[in-house]
């Protein structure tokens, strides 16, 4: 429905160059709700805005809906008569919604409809029509200043729809919404991505938008789409970035000769006590580092990072086991683990959503069964280089105040001179 | 002099004052309006990015807001006789006004327009609009309390500017004061019309501050 080939953009600003997006391929299915996360100044704003061409890009094609736009647009800055037809067919919603305050709820809605050149009747017949849909039908004659952030993101929605569009662009729609808020803003959006077969394209620095809503999603990082795919498909592949910022796992080796391993659950296994069962079978002591659990289109998916006794060579027989569960079990080779806590990768952190999780422990003797166990508050040890990873992942709930990005951040040396 | 004879000068003046500025007022949102709205699209990052306009159009306000009015005036004089076949009266008056008046005016339509929220005029962008159709559903409608107080600030320059007229032939209540109130040491005629000049400035200012109020409201609630 959106292909994008090659998409370049490079800003110039007083002689110096940015690129903001370096070759980009993209491409959004038909009917499918697409994420594209990354941090600010990864492009993605550029990316949205070069789909509607509301940005030139450098070079590069954009293909919506059968139609290549940069063909369309030609090569003079305003946008031809051709280009702004192609955009009446294609919405798009705002972070900061972007209403006219001028306007009623109502009249914001047939701005779209009266630029089609609608008739009068015609367009306040859909336009209520719109609002029911969007759950307003009573705020017609308000005006924007009227509304909650969340309302007005409703008649920002229902604005972009007005025209019957077939692609609908969200510009960080729920970004300056809170989570209650951006849950019901998301919920709308799946809603109308099934009813009217909508494609919706995101773009979001918040991974819980991806885990709500996304069928597929897309990583950016200065300006090149580092990876992509559909959802479950990503969570499914070993070493994938996006699974690893979807469902964030931390901690380190407690010590030598310990095996460390990621365990990705889904679907059944995700229901099964494997944990205890692996205990139980080889008779060995785990202790969980981290874990996290959600329910992604609705099922059951996590990772855990759990730590075993011995090297890895000693615990072939029980990673064996594990694999025959059906889950997905990556060894962390100890030497990236100690690269990975001194670095940490969080591109992006989730907000605290994760369903259940266990904290980090500094000694390797916890009882499976624990698995919910009191741990949390496990003082850091005199290596506390892994405190940064457990303090931010470990108890999201807890960090839920704080900025998460900040202590994503925090350098293993800032943490060791806290704790002491 | 008696109020009997004064109130017949004094309300000859308020007429032809009034009758200046009004149309001086009309003729400058006619000429200032498009030319402030073209200085906001033809600046850099604007709609309709054109230095060379921007420029030149920026050099003539500026020229026009730099001159002393007086100056313009007289300046003005075989223009306005090319115009309005005289330069002597109210009506021949209304050219020297309005075009003191327009670079002034159009000044405040680009600060006001330069206020109106870019993700608006982007939003539109985004719905296919073309730039008349912005610059029609976006940025007039959304600067208009803005421009309600951009008017009212030039009645009242206008105002002013009349009164300095007189000395040139004008007529209205600043050309009396100066023949009755100067001239004559009449100071107590002249004391007169400086009251009526701030009775109509104070009614003008109070208008446009609650047309300006009412626009605001929209989109507050009603508290």
């Amino acid at each position: 429905m959106i292909t994008t080939k090659g998409l370049t953009k490079v800003y110039e600003s007083r002689g110096r160059q940015v690129t903001a997006l370096d070759g980009v391929d993209l491409h959004v299915r038909e009917g499918e709700v697409f994420g594209v996360i990354g941090q600010s100044g990864a492009g993605k704003s550029s990316l949205i805005r070069c789909v509607n061409l509301l940005e030139r890009p450098t070079a590069g094609t954009v293909t919506v809906d059968g139609v290549d736009l940069t063909a369309l647009a030609g090569r003079g800055r305003r946008a031809n008569k051709d280009l702004r037809a192609a955009r009446t067919r294609i919405g798009m919603v705002f972070q900061h919604f972007n209403l006219l305050s001028s306007r009623t709820v109502q009249d914001n809605i047939e701005l779209p409809l009266e630029i089609l050149g609608v008739s009068g009747a015609e367009r306040s017949r859909r336009a209520l029509e719109l609002l029911d849909l969007v759950g307003l039908g009573d705020k017609a004659r308000a005006y924007p200043a009227q509304l909650s952030g969340g309302q007005k993101q409703r008649v920002g929605i229902a604005r972009a729809l007005a025209g019957n569009p077939k692609v609908l662009l969200s510009d960080e729609a729920t970004s300056a919404l809170d989570p209650e808020t951006t849950r019901s803003i998301l919920q709308l959006l799946r809603d109308l991505n099934q009813q009217l077969g909508l494609t919706v394209l995101l773009i979001t620095h918040e991974m819980e938008v991806v885990k709500t809503i996304c069928d597929s999603a897309a990583l950016m990082r200065k300006g090149r789409i580092v990876e992509s795919g559909g959802v479950t498909e990503l969570l499914a592949t070993p070493g994938s970035e996006l699974a690893r910022e979807l469902f964030p796992v931390g901690g380190t080796a407690s010590g030598p000769d310990r095996t460390v391993i990621d365990v990705t659950f889904h679907g059944d296994s995700a229901t099964q006590p494997v944990i205890s069962q692996l205990s139980r079978t080889y008779n060995v002591d785990i202790s969980i580092l981290g874990a996290a659990m959600d329910t992604v289109a609705g099922r059951q998916i996590g990772r855990m990072r759990i730590e075993l006794p011995g090297r890895y060579e000693e615990n072939v027989v029980p990673v064996g086991f594990l694999r025959e569960q059906g889950l997905q079990v990556d060894v962390l080779d100890p030497a990236e683990l100690a690269a990975e806590a001194a670095a940490p990768t969080g591109l992006v952190t989730s907000a605290a959503t994760t369903a259940e999780v266990v904290g980090g422990t500094a000694d390797g003797d916890t009882p499976p069964e624990a698995t919910t166990a009191a741990d949390t508050d496990a003082a850091p040890g005199p290596d506390s280089a892994p405190a940064a990873d457990t303090e931010t992942e470990a108890a999201p709930e807890e960090t839920a105040g704080k900025d998460p990005a900040a202590s994503a951040d925090r350098s293993p040396a800032l943490v060791k001179e806290n704790a002491k | 002099m008696s109020w009997s004879e004064m109130q017949p000068l004094l309300s000859q003046g308020t007429i032809d004052t009034l009758y200046m500025v009004l149309w001086a007022t009309v003729v400058s949102v006619l000429g200032g309006l498009p030319l402030g709205v073209l200085l906001v699209l033809t600046d850099k990052g604007g709609l309709l990015r054109n230095a060379v306009v921007n420029k030149v159009v920026g050099a003539i306000v500026n020229i026009g807001r730099s001159l002393p009015f007086i100056i313009l005036l007289i300046a003005l004089i075989p223009f306005t006789t090319l115009v309005v076949g005289t330069f002597i009266g109210p009506t021949a008056m209304i050219v020297p006004l309005a075009i003191g008046a327009i670079p002034f005016f159009a000044r405040l339509v680009e600060t006001a327009i330069r206020e109106v929220d870019h993700g608006l005029v982007e939003a539109v962008q985004s719905m296919g609009g073309s730039i008349p159709t912005i610059i029609r559903k976006v940025l007039l409608p959304q600067a208009l309390p803005s421009l309600v107080s951009a008017v009212t600030t030039t009645v009242i320059v206008l105002v002013g500017y009349s009164a300095m007229a007189g000395a040139v032939g004008g007529e209205g209540l600043g050309s009396k004061a100066i023949t009755y109130g100067y001239q004559r040491f009449d100071t107590q005629f002249m004391l007169v019309t400086v009251v009526v000049l701030i009775a109509i400035v104070t009614v003008v200012q109070l208008v446009g501050d609650l047309i300006v109020r009412l626009l605001a409201r929209r989109g507050r609630t009603a508290s």
